[in-house]
């Protein structure tokens, strides 16, 4: 009753007894104090929930909340059971999710709109005589005023503001934008759907209706692994974690599981204690290394040569000195390797040209349709080449053959791999084969091989229509490409694993330094337990391979040990490439919402490093020249005449890559001139861009014309993360201060594009308007001119789904959003109101001509077989052929408003579909109709069903997808099985009454429903696994052959060089040159280090690094990580502040000096926060920069590759990456710390 | 006046000591703590702390056995009042002066360390003061004390604490002539006394002074009655 009497016991005795020979007593005392511990742990509800960020972990968590206030988070233990044998999937989660909540109620939360000073004060000077639009209209066209505003980006100076006139602002400059420019100088960035995939909708539904453009990521971020669509025209996919468990070798490369996949780990410990073997490689000394049985560590770049090394092993093992029967019958099946490959005679030497197709015969072998893309094998009996069922050429244009059947039409055939045998070839013949290897830069080693190896191959000659040709097998190729001798003589092969010869394990010891037995006993252990096992070899690679210049090298290489060793498409085996939660697994019931195709379609994309290469000016640094990189054996063109930024010009042209914004004319202006001149569109677009009246955008970057002008980032921190080339965005997109140390090459006297214009001086500030809507103060935030406050993940309602596991759970709103915040769907809601009552008057319905490239998955995908550039008059503009289709769109501007809020008639009118396959939605509108309701007041949505709430909409993408909807899947298998001539519908129809509801995923996550969209299954039999369907549906994949493409025959895959796998040294950026390493003029103790930027513990995965409870389990702020060696050679001790400089610009970190750093390398683990703790830098003078600060995009030729079978853009599909580890850095300790704390003295600091 | 602060504030001071401390324990048991900023900086903490905690310590429990034992009993062993004052100003003077010094490192610390000082409220900083001021008073008494040992001083100031535990009306009289710094003294304990259940002071009531013969390295509490 009262403390203090409680507490007068003393003449009480407390003791009762004493225990452990009178170590430990029992009392009997007063207890109540524990109350406060129970208090603590006291809630008044729990809510389920998790964190949206890009982790694959897609961890489900319980969100507890007292009193109206989110208090902690635990781990959700409620996961659907695995099927007896295996273990489960909880827990998951890990630190850095438990530590989320912290976000809510933090100082750097964003309570309120906040607006950039200037450019309200502007604004409401404007506004006050004026309309928004008028207002806008004015302040954008006073240079001084615009610049009074755009060149204090990053500086501080914002105020609170209020949401409507934050609103108004957004809605009057996209208004503007959209009549001045065009609305596809209004972009949005965000990524990731699967993470929050209703938040994604948001604003990609608004910028969709107003033919805005949505800006890709996957490619940006450099994880999308451009080898995956090429060997399987598949984006990505990967098994499952729990797959890890069947696996009998666990093959790690560059991934660090335990620090990275956190809540999946225990499944490779479970796998190891099962007994599978695992070995590990990666340079440093990493968390994951201490799983393996043996640890390679290759120097950091080089793991193409490991992977090279191995493939030579394994072919001499297992395919040459003996025939695994396993293996060779599966690479017949299941790859390329029995197809022909036509040799062509250059300078009187042979190289591999492309693939045999049916129509290079008199005859076309019969083929009526498609002849041009069905490539050709020779039937083991009678040695005839046939053309086997599958390759792209079935699968447009006829029905029931696009198929793994072991036949040719209705005939069967056996594919003959190899010409090897005496009585199987005509000839042995030379084929030059290019070598990368002689050069390298750097620290890279090199080696002293000619950089054309020509090898032995024995080969066909067969009658074509345009005279005899010589044609060789993948196969026999691929052997020789290894270098093995096969005895058939000839130089450049080897027959024992010690002969210094491309690329024997002896030579690769040369270039990795990893000792030749050690690959020698990986590769042949990788190679038997698949033989033993039939497929279950797995490799678990993370994104730091793929980060590279030649990424599709080491994964290539990777690839090719997986197809050799027949481990792709089975359970426990295959291609595990883990980067972030990409696979958003209801993605075509998404796709409706996210890009309003059910109001108007084709959506407007672009591929974002294509696009930040050129409006962040990065093209003008560009140091690496296409000749650089091109291939000794490459076929004639004007190659060496051309910079990166022309050859993404011409595939902008040519249709293979995305345009936006795409004409320097406003496409509803053209549509207009289109109408005034009586022609249809694409036929007045195609004469017009003929005559060069009309240009397209690409082709000057810098004229204010095609300059993006308003840009959204939501879910994203662009600036502080992902936008490598950070001081090129600030000094050009955005016009503020920078801290880039190198000139551009019209200030260096180099040699200029030929197809881009160059401007002398390069824009300042391309950006009118750059809104960030985070619940967060990033670093992107921190540069913005408006900042909205958005809902945290504990405020609102969506969905997430991940690769790691199968299952589907919410984000739901455990309180409302906290301060002045709203949901991403609520802003975007109100923008588009805003904007809709905002524009009668000014916009009605307008026409919009969408540049459409040929896009994979589509029949345009066969468009250009040939390479043909219409405006070099190597063909005539054939829109949707020869160039971008030119699509009509309707927008309807005063509608936007009631478009957003509802679902529009075409799903009812045309259906929806994906990956090449339609279906019917009529059912699934009706159901949405009765359980969303319909929009009952009167307009153009009148009847149709109801988005209002985030609910609602999440409720649309579960009505519509396969995965969530059993009848839909079944219905999805239906008309997959019309092009395959099978019935797959038997993988869902167990599940087609099963309907999964937001409702039911907050009572407990669901697994999904297997669907034609993705090539593994959910089954009680196997888990997921990519390629699973392909194997034992016999479901071809997406490709040229319809099987997995080990060899590349596009134009541009031969050119530079990539043809078949091989080694390619990073490559040389050129960014620490004499001119700007002022440590080496100065004298002083200083390192040129590799600069690499991993993935941290602290931090991405699962969440910012910026969260003080994590931030004080490390040290604080930014840190790199150097090794003892390096750091005694520049007099660094652990904790010193330092400093990393190139030409690209600056950054400052204390140093963290560790022995499992490799010697040469600096890790910098990304994105760490430039708002916390971070001083000036010395040689900038400015505030240091973030890791991004001395990187720079460089793209690569063959990523832009499009209308080609596999190799044809698909928004995050394909497309050039962002890559940024061939960087290498100046480090040296900082004399001084200059913290710049000291109050700005300007006048304009009112 | 002299019967105001020595007889009637007396009372004053020690009622609201024991009524304020128990309210506080009552009401706010959550704030009964030493509010240690051991976890923000340990630096000048370990001599500061353990210097002003024992010298204090000794002092504090010096005059409370010095002033409130009967004159009585030292009567009885026949110790002299002189042995007594000689006792009482050297231990006083070398333990006050170890308490001093503690407690300015301890104030230099808290003022001077922006991270204590961001966390420090108004009555962490002002009683530390506060006692810094009583300890010097103290120790500028102790001369006093030593240049009048025959005077008896020593007496009076027994006679009076005796006196008001005693509720002699008269005690205040007792020392009505002594000098005039061990009367800022006294009025100044006596407001310590006052500030005492609004500050981290309490925390001297719940030292755990048990754990020191507590036997037994576990303890295992028995299960608690229903209410």
């Amino acid at each position: 009753m009262s403390h203090l009497l409680d507490r007068l016991n003393f003449l009480k005795s407390t003791r009762v007894g004493t225990f452990a020979d009178g170590h430990g007593q029992t009392t009997i005392e007063n207890r109540d104090w524990e109350d406060v511990y129970r208090n603590r742990w006291r809630h008044d509800k729990i809510v389920r929930s998790t964190h949206g960020v890009n982790c694959t972990g897609s961890c489900s968590w319980k969100i507890y909340v007292k009193s109206g206030i989110v208090t902690w988070e635990t781990q959700q233990t409620d996961y659907p059971r695995t099927r007896a044998g295996m273990p489960n999937h909880e827990p998951r989660g890990c630190a850095r999710g438990a530590s989320y909540s912290w976000y809510l109620y933090s100082a750097n939360r964003v309570k309120t709109p906040l607006i950039r000073a200037r450019l309200l004060k502007s604004y409401r000077r404007m506004r006050k005589n004026n309309s928004p639009i008028e207002a806008w209209s004015k302040l954008q066209s006073d240079p001084i005023l615009r610049a009074d505003y755009t060149s204090t980006r990053g500086k501080g100076g914002f105020v609170r503001a209020e949401w409507d006139e934050a609103v108004e602002i957004i809605a009057a400059a996209n208004a503007y934008t959209v009549k001045t420019y065009g609305p596809d100088r209004v972009v949005g960035f965000s990524p990731i759907p699967a993470m929050s995939m209703v938040s994604y909708a948001s604003g990609a539904r608004y910028l969709s209706l107003l033919g805005g453009a949505c800006l890709s990521f996957y490619d940006w971020y450099c994880d999308l692994p451009p080898a995956s669509p090429q060997t399987w025209g598949e984006q990505t996919d990967v098994p499952e974690s729990a797959d890890w468990y069947n696996a009998g070798f666990l093959l790690l490369w560059g991934s660090n599981v335990p620090q990275t996949r956190t809540p999946d780990a225990h499944f490779y410990t479970e796998a190891r204690y099962r007994g599978a073997k695992s070995a590990v490689i990666c340079p440093d000394y990493s968390e994951a290394a201490k799983f393996g049985d043996i640890w390679l560590a290759p120097k950091q770049g080089t793991d193409a040569a490991v992977a090279m090394a191995m493939g030579h092993v394994i072919l001499r093992e297992f395919h040459l000195d003996r025939q695994t029967p396993y293996f060779s019958d599966y690479a017949r099946r299941y790859t390329d390797m029995p197809m022909l490959v036509r040799l062509d005679e250059q300078d009187g030497r042979l190289v591999p040209g492309r693939l045999l197709r049916a129509a290079d015969f008199d005859d076309k072998l019969g083929q009526q349709n498609n002849p041009e893309w069905k490539t050709i094998a020779l039937d083991r009996e009678g040695g005839n080449p046939v053309a086997p069922n599958g390759s792209i050429g079935f699968r447009w244009g006829e029905k029931g053959k696009w198929n793994l059947e072991q036949k040719s039409g209705d005939k069967d055939v056996d594919l003959r791999m190899s010409l090897v045998l005496e009585e199987n070839h005509d000839a042995v013949v030379g084929v030059d084969f290019p070598y990368f290897g002689g050069a390298a830069s750097e620290t890279f080693a090199k080696t002293d091989h000619p950089e054309i190896l020509t090898r032995n191959v024995p080969v066909k000659k067969l009658k074509l229509a345009d005279g005899e040709a010589y044609v060789a097998t993948v196969f026999d190729l691929f052997c020789a490409n290894y270098g093995l001798d096969r005895g058939l003589g000839g130089d450049f092969v080897a027959s024992d694993y010690n002969q210094n010869t491309p690329f024997t394990p002896a030579w690769a010891e040369a270039i990795t330094g990893v000792p030749r037995d050690r690959i020698i006993t990986v590769a042949r252990e990788f190679a038997l337990n698949a033989e033993k096992t039939e497929g279950k070899s797995m490799v678990i690679l993370g994104a730091g391979l793929n980060h590279w210049y030649h990424m599709d090298m080491a994964y290539r290489g990777i690839i090719n040990m997986l197809a050799m060793c027949g481990c792709i498409g089975k359970s426990g085996g295959g291609w595990s490439h883990y980067v972030g939660q990409e696979k958003l697994r209801p993605q075509t019931g998404w796709i409706p919402l996210a890009f309003a195709t059910d109001w108007a379609r084709p959506p407007r994309h672009m591929n974002g490093t294509s696009f930040f290469y050129a409006h962040t000016d990065q093209w003008r640094y560009e140091t690496l020249k296409p000749e650089e990189i091109l291939s000794p054996t490459a076929p004639a063109g004007d190659w060496k005449d051309t910079s990166l930024i022309d050859l993404n010009i011409r595939a902008e042209r040519m249709g293979w890559l995305p345009s936006v914004p795409a004409f320097k004319t406003n496409p509803m202006e053209v549509a207009k001139s289109a109408k005034a001149a009586g022609q249809d569109i694409p036929a007045y677009v195609a004469s017009q861009l003929t005559s060069g009246q009309l240009e397209m955008s690409a082709e000057d970057p810098d004229a204010p014309e095609n300059w993006p002008r308003n840009m959204f980032v939501w879910r994203s921190n662009i600036l502080g993360s992902s936008g490598k080339g950070h001081e090129y965005f600030l000094k050009h997109l955005l016009g503020t201060d920078h801290g880039i140390q190198g000139k551009d090459l019209g200030e260096e006297g180099q040699r200029k594009p030929i197809e881009a214009k160059w401007h002398d001086d390069a824009p300042r500030g391309k950006l009118d308007l750059l809104v960030t809507i985070d619940f967060r103060m990033s670093t992107t935030a921190v540069y913005s001119d408006i900042v909205l406050p958005t809902a945290s993940w504990y405020e609102k309602n969506d969905l997430n789904t991940s690769d790691m596991h199968p299952f589907i759970h919410p984000l739901q709103a455990a309180v409302d959003p906290a301060y002045d915040s709203k949901s991403d769907w609520e802003i975007f809601k109100f923008i588009a109101k805003k904007f809709s009552e905002m524009v009668p008057g000014y916009l009605g319905e307008e026409t919009d001509i969408v540049a459409l490239p040929t896009l994979h998955d589509s029949p345009s995908e066969l468009a250009q077989d040939q390479v043909r550039d219409w405006k070099q008059g190597e063909c005539e503009l054939i829109p949707g052929k020869t160039a971008p289709a030119f699509a009509t769109v309707t927008r309807d501007y005063p509608n936007l408003y009631k478009r957003f809020t509802s679902v529009g008639p075409l799903m009812e009118k045309v259906g929806n579909g994906g990956k090449g396959i339609s279906w019917d939605t009529k059912t699934e509108i009706a159901q949405l109709k009765a359980l969303n309701g319909t929009v009952a007041e009167a307009g153009i949505s009148e009847g149709q069903v109801r988005i209002e709430s985030d609910i609602d909409a999440a409720e649309v993408i579960l009505m519509l997808a396969p995965e969530t909807n059993g009848e839909v899947a079944v219905k999805a298998w239906d008309a997959l099985g019309t092009h395959t001539g099978h019935d797959h519908t038997h993988l869902a129809r167990a599940k087609e009454d099963e309907k999964i509801r937001f409702r039911d995923i907050a009572a407990q996550p669901r697994k999904i429903i297997s669907s034609p969209t993705w090539s593994g299954i959910e089954s009680d039999e196997v888990c997921y696994n990519a390629g699973y369907t392909n194997v034992h549906e016999l479901i071809p994949w997406r490709t040229l052959s319809g099987r997995q493409q080990l060899y590349q025959d596009h134009l541009w895959m031969r050119a530079f060089g990539e043809g078949f796998v091989t080694w390619r040294p990073p490559v040389d950026l050129k960014t620490v040159t004499d001119e700007v390493n002022i440590s080496a003029r100065n004298n002083e103790p200083h390192l040129v280090l590799n600069f690499i930027t991993p993935h941290q513990k602290w931090g991405i995965h699962s969440t910012y690094s910026d969260n003080l409870l994590m931030l004080t389990l490390n040290r604080g702020g930014p840190v790199l990580w150097i090794s003892e060696v390096d750091a005694k050679k520049a007099g660094i001790r652990d904790n010193d502040w330092v400093e990393a400089y190139n030409a690209n610009g600056a950054l400052a970190a204390r140093a963290v000096v560790s022995q499992r750093i490799k010697e040469g390398t600096l890790f910098m683990y990304h994105a760490q926060e430039k708002i916390v703790n971070t001083p000036g830098s010395q040689i900038t003078g400015k505030r240091a920069g973030i890791h991004n600060s001395v990187t720079r995009v460089t793209l690569k030729p063959t990523h832009m590759i499009g209308g080609y079978a596999q190799l044809s853009y698909g928004f995050n599909y394909y497309g050039t990456v962002g890559s940024n580890r061939d960087e290498f850095v100046i480090l040296r300790k900082m004399e001084k710390v200059d913290w710049m704390d000291e109050p700005v003295k300007t006048e304009a600091a009112e | 006046m002299n019967q105001f602060f020595f007889g009637t504030y007396p009372y004053i001071a020690l009622t609201v000591l024991l009524i304020g401390s128990i309210a506080r324990y009552e009401r706010d048991p959550y704030t009964w703590k030493s509010s240690s900023s051991q976890l923000l900086r340990r630096k000048q903490l370990m001599w500061g702390s353990i210097l002003f905690h024992v010298g204090v310590l000794v002092v504090f429990f010096g005059h409370l056995f010095g002033l409130l034992i009967p004159i009585q009993v030292y009567e009885f062993f026949g110790i002299e009042a002189q042995a007594k004052q000689l006792l009482a100003a050297t231990a006083g003077g070398i333990f006050g002066t170890m308490a001093i010094i503690g407690a300015l490192i301890l104030a230099h610390r808290r003022l001077m360390d922006p991270r204590v000082r961001a966390n420090s409220s108004f009555a962490d900083t002002g009683i530390l003061l506060l006692l810094i001021a009583q300890l010097a008073l103290g120790l500028i008494s102790v001369p006093y004390s030593l240049s009048e040992l025959s005077s008896g001083g020593v007496i009076k100031f027994m006679a009076w604490a005796n006196g008001i535990f005693t509720f002699d009306p008269n005690a205040a009289s007792h020392i009505q002539d002594v000098a005039l710094i061990f009367k800022l003294h006294i009025v100044l304990g006596l407001t310590i006394f006052i500030l005492f259940p609004f500050t981290r002071l309490v925390h001297m009531i719940s030292a755990p002074v048990r754990y020191i013969w507590r036997p037994g390295y576990q303890i295992v509490r028995t299960r608690r009655k229903k209410a």
